[in-house]
């Protein structure tokens, strides 16, 4: 059995989930400190998670293609998207990211808003409080947000197959990989790939249902 | 709407007023917490906020020391972490700090102890000893003893007492009367967002200025009133004709504490009926109706208790009357 589609699958969606935590950490924070105009910065950033992924990759194609300002520029460093493994990973990020920053935003409007207060007045810089307060304080959030993420970017279809293709041993992941599969007709396969993955995502999940708990309590 | 002007000098001042008055927001805009549309808010000749001069210092350049109804200590760390996370000075002046203050307060061996394992008043305590570790140079409190149970409550308050020490200015946000009372020098009675007066204590709670100041000290006795001559005015509520002094020409208002209704004879006197007896714990409190709404008269449990039906004859000291125009 190849286990390309395996790699590419964890590899794809490792290097998204960085990118969705740190974007969505930081997206959520800031959000949750506009005064205004906070309703249009959360659709946008909702949309991916609102219209149908093939949509999405669409868009996708459309921004990052040859053709765009965006792809134009791009080309003049030799720089292409399109049907590479950098478009899988996108195409990953983009889907993954309402998740963790939707369950981060929720996690930092839980607490308590006079904690940051008392440490304003306190004299703690805003770095500080985020760093140590506001962090720490919503880790199991954070951690919940994460997975949501990973799993969403490891499961990705849609945008994937249109933005990234499905090219073996480039942009084949699991789920490309099992849809080519029955698409020619070897059940066999698509049925081994099917298992395994099933088999990788429910162990993975455990493992993460033991560790929010373990964070949850182990505080003291 | 919020406006408010008011000046603070080396004492312990008292936003007085009910929930919703603007006490807490007004509270926040000095701690910088807030930002007031347009204003000045000036500590010791420093100016923390000015809107015509654009002048908004952050919370952390404001040095307040902000005490908050639920003491926002940091829950992930513990009392020693939450005190020199937030103290001032080089890395030997925190501990000295921590040391000093854990001790003042009576929080040695909670030092690794988690917030939320802390009773109320081991809470505020550490809160304290945060605030006096800090750079803090005036206080804010905001209702520092409403969240603590009543025996608590007397127990701590010599504690604040001891914290005011320490700072030139306090100023307090409280609904309660017995906390203003027993712990501002100064108090400004606030409604709808305005300082409607300000006074000392004794002087806002013997002789309440204002309506909402009437209320808030805890006069039970309130009615309409209107001036018929010099030294006669109508209570409307009440239906009765009572005698007093220098009744001003704009009289809106009569109120008279429940405890200041006697039974000697000399003038305002008036027949009443009882309509219901509520037994307290050291008194009895009896409403009676004379011609209108009813009044609450405040009865020593020394005396007969006395019986629903009951016709009593009762005194409206004229000289315990509150006469108020606003």
């Amino acid at each position: 059995m190849e286990i390309n589609p395996l790699l590419i699958t964890l590899k794809t969606s490792a290097v998204a989930t960085v990118i969705t935590f740190f974007a969505g950490i930081f997206l959520a924070y800031v959000v949750c400190n506009m005064k205004r105009g906070k309703s249009p910065v959360d659709a946008i950033i909702m949309l991916p998670l609102v219209l149908p992924p093939t949509v999405a990759g669409f868009f996708l194609l459309l921004v990052f293609g040859k053709r765009s300002a965006f792809g134009q520029f791009m080309l003049q460093f030799d720089i292409t998207f399109v049907f590479t493994w950098k478009a899988a990973v996108i195409a990953a990020a983009v889907v993954a990211l309402p998740l963790m920053y939707r369950t981060t935003r929720g996690a930092f409007e839980q607490l308590d808003p006079n904690i940051i207060s008392a440490a304003r007045t306190l004299g703690v810089s805003e770095s500080k409080i985020f760093w140590r307060i506001v962090l720490p304080n919503e880790r199991a959030g954070i951690l919940a947000g994460t997975v949501l993420a990973f799993t969403r970017a490891a499961g990705e279809f849609g945008a994937t197959i249109i933005f990234a293709g499905n090219v073996p041993g480039v942009t084949q992941t699991m789920s490309t990989a099992i849809y080519a599969a029955v698409q020619a007709n070897d059940y066999d396969m698509a049925f081994k790939w099917a298992i395994l993955w099933a088999i990788l995502l429910a162990t993975f999940s455990m493992v993460f249902i033991f560790a929010m708990n373990a964070v949850i309590k182990g505080r003291h | 709407m919020l406006a408010v002007e008011f000046s603070v000098c080396d004492e312990v001042f008292a936003l007085f007023g009910a929930s919703g008055c603007g006490k807490s927001m007004t509270l926040k805009c000095i701690a910088g917490i807030e930002t007031p549309d347009e204003g000045r808010i000036v500590l010791n000749g420093r100016t923390l906020y000015d809107s015509e001069r654009k002048i908004n210092l952050p919370p952390q350049l404001r040095h307040a020391g902000y005490l908050f109804q639920n003491y926002a200590l940091f829950p992930n760390m513990t009392v020693a972490e939450n005190i020199l996370f937030a103290a001032h000075g080089t890395p030997d002046e925190k501990l000295s700090r921590l040391r000093e203050n854990l001790a003042r307060f009576n929080l040695e061996g909670l030092e690794k102890v988690y917030p939320d394992k802390l009773s109320g008043g081991q809470a505020q305590r550490v809160a304290f000893a945060r605030i006096l570790s800090s750079h803090a140079e005036f206080l804010l409190l905001d209702e520092p003893l409403s969240a603590l149970d009543n025996f608590l409550r007397r127990r701590l308050e010599p504690e604040l007492a001891e914290v005011f020490k320490f700072y030139g200015v306090e100023i307090l946000v409280s609904h309660d009367g017995g906390e203003v009372f027993r712990l501002a020098n100064k108090v400004a009675v606030m409604n709808a967002g305005k300082v409607e007066a300000i006074g000392t204590a004794q002087e806002i709670f013997k002789r309440p200025p204002t309506l909402t100041a009437a209320r808030l000290t805890g006069c039970r006795n309130i009615s309409a009133a209107r001036k018929i001559s010099d030294d006669k005015f109508f209570a409307e509520d009440w239906g009765l004709t009572l005698t007093a002094q220098k009744i001003p020409d704009d009289l809106r208002f009569a109120g008279i504490r429940e405890d200041s209704l006697s039974t000697d004879a000399d003038e305002n006197i008036f027949p009443f009926e009882v309509v219901r007896v509520v037994e307290d714990i050291t008194a009895f409190d009896v409403f009676v109706r004379g011609e209108g709404a009813p009044l609450v008269w405040r009865t020593e449990k020394s005396q007969r208790k006395p019986k629903v039906g009951d016709e009593i004859f009762l005194r409206l000291p004229s000289e315990k009357i509150f006469l108020l125009n606003r």
